[in-house]
């Protein structure tokens, strides 16, 4: 919960001097950026990789759990939860949490 | 979030003060900084999208002398008819409209002392960081016989663009029954799984067009990306498809264009068409910058990608070289955030954060088959290595696992490119 707060925090601290859209780029935690390489940004995107952008950061963390232990069947995203502490999936969960289309 | 505020404004007040004596071109001004960014692919598109994002006051200029941006990956798609490569085509429209300044020239030279970059039009741009996203360059010297003029009878296909459709003519005009053969080069070069997709969608071309053809894949490695999972697929899909490794004879150690010959220590290759994919080094920026060592590629730090040779110099995507990750189109992309964070944050006179970073390479064998290789990476001791987990796709997985992947590689190619140039 704290980590949700810092960066909610950080993101409307960022909004007064970057546009709405941009918040929060600045304090993405480490890795969160390499995920939008398959997880797109915007519904304009034609693909069924779901949107990590405004979900609920609990139902990241579950799903980066299940993954990781293999309770959720996957393609790529077992191989890739395991490269992540739980620390690092929480705080990338809350930014993603935070962030608007 | 106080102290991050604190010390840039400490820093612009040191910097304000410095200013009289260092030449500091953007900071003199009391702007955050000047950027620029040498190649505008994957890597350096992405590069100045991100650090405009995230400090839009920092002056971002991409220097790219082409107006289309042609994709790599998915281009062995349009090689085998499966594809038209318009579908690969991209432009800098949304860069221009992000406020970046796009200059349609070539660098000539970096002053690295200076700080500045001259272009080919004769303009000259100061720079406080430089970042170099310039891909590859064909090693002309690296295989006897494969020179400028024998692109055009033996072409690498390894740039997409007029190269990409020249193979794709070359397979339509051969007749049935004809050979094809590619070469695969020693690593470390640009899309390790590359060479291995392209002769399985060639493969896949052959089968069903030109059924009493076959392709000889001759390799100068024993191992390569995805072994087992392409191995597996080329003797269930394409049994026309003969690997020849390293210790078989695999290695081609001279090329004769004129008869399309493919020449090994052991045996002659002649081709009805041949690819040979050259050795390959950091695009030529990189000398004038002086950050290529003599392995031909740019050892970088991998927790900011700055240059292991040069301060202030930055170089991201396939010319880097910085421990695990690999040459591709995601691990750019993936790169490009990481050093857009970090150059923003250096700029502001503020520590950049330990990175994270993910690459997941997608390879499609047939069209509804795709199999990939993932990997999350960390720096250590100076280097990216490899975190827990990674991997290839299960050896045995079902048809639907396969077809899955396909659909999310197509899935990968519409994000990717959207957020680079959408």
């Amino acid at each position: 919960m704290n980590v949700t707060r810092i960066v909610i925090l950080s993101a409307s601290l960022l909004a007064s001097v970057a546009p709405a859209s941009a918040a929060g780029v600045a304090d993405a935690p480490a890795g969160a950026a390499s995920c939008s390489g398959c997880h797109p940004a915007t519904s304009r995107v034609d693909t069924t990789v779901p949107r990590l952008v405004g979900r609920n950061p609990d139902e990241i963390v579950t799903a980066m759990h299940a993954f990781k232990s293999g309770e959720r069947p996957a393609t790529v995203m077992d191989r890739i939860a395991k490269g992540f502490s739980d620390d690092e999936v929480k705080a990338i969960a809350a930014w993603y949490g935070a962030q608007k289309d | 979030m106080t102290g991050k505020q604190t010390s840039r404004r400490d820093f612009l007040k040191t910097a304000a003060a410095g200013a009289a004596m260092l030449p500091m071109p953007a900071i003199a001004q009391g702007a955050p900084g000047q950027l620029v960014v040498v190649g505008g692919g994957f890597a350096g598109a992405t590069c100045a999208r991100f650090v405009k994002r995230i400090d839009p006051r920092i002056s971002v200029t991409l220097v790219e002398p082409n107006a289309t941006f042609i994709a790599c990956p998915f281009s062995n798609g349009v090689i085998a008819g499966l594809r038209d490569l318009k579908a690969q085509e991209f432009n800098y429209d949304k860069l221009a409209a992000d406020q970046i300044a796009l200059s349609a020239a070539s660098a000539t030279g970096v002053d690295t002392g200076g700080r500045s970059v001259t272009l080919n039009n004769g303009a000259r741009l100061p720079y406080d960081r430089l970042v170099l996203a310039p891909g590859i360059d064909i090693r002309w010297d690296g295989l006897p016989g494969y020179n400028e003029a024998a692109v055009e009878r033996m072409p690498h296909a390894w740039k997409a663009g007029e190269q990409t459709l020249l193979l794709r003519r070359q397979l339509e005009a051969m007749p049935d029954g004809g050979t094809v053969v590619i070469s695969a080069p020693a690593n470390p070069f640009r899309c390790p799984p590359g060479p291995y997709e392209r002769a399985s969608l060639i493969a896949y071309y052959l089968k069903t067009k030109k059924p009493k053809s076959k392709l000889i894949l001759l390799d100068a490695k024993d191992a390569f990306s995805k072994q087992r999972l392409f191995q597996n697929a080329w003797k269930e899909l394409y049994p026309n498809l003969e690997w020849v490794s390293l210790s078989s004879g695999g290695k081609v150690t001279s090329v004769e264009p004129a008869s399309k010959t493919a020449v090994t220590d052991f045996s002659r290759h002649q081709a009805a068409v041949a690819n040979i994919i050259p050795p390959q080094k950091a695009a030529r920026v990189a000398d004038l910058a002086q950050v290529a060592d003599r392995s031909g590629w740019c050892p970088v730090d991998a927790m900011t990608f700055e240059s292991k040779q040069q301060p202030n110099i930055h170089v991201i995507g396939d010319a880097a070289i910085m421990g695990a990750m690999p040459k591709s189109a995601f691990s750019a992309n993936a790169q490009a955030k990481v050093c857009a964070a970090a150059v923003a944050k250096l700029l502001a006179g503020e520590k950049p954060v330990e990175p994270r970073l993910i690459n997941t390479c997608y390879s499609v064998v047939a069209p509804d088959y795709g199999i990939t290789v993932a990997g999350a990476y960390r720096p250590k001791d100076g280097v990216l290595v490899d975190a827990e987990g990674g991997g290839v796709s299960p050896i045995d997985a079902p048809a639907s696992t396969r077809a899955a992947e396909a659909r999310y590689a197509d899935g990968w190619f519409n994000t990717i490119t959207t957020e680079v140039f959408g």
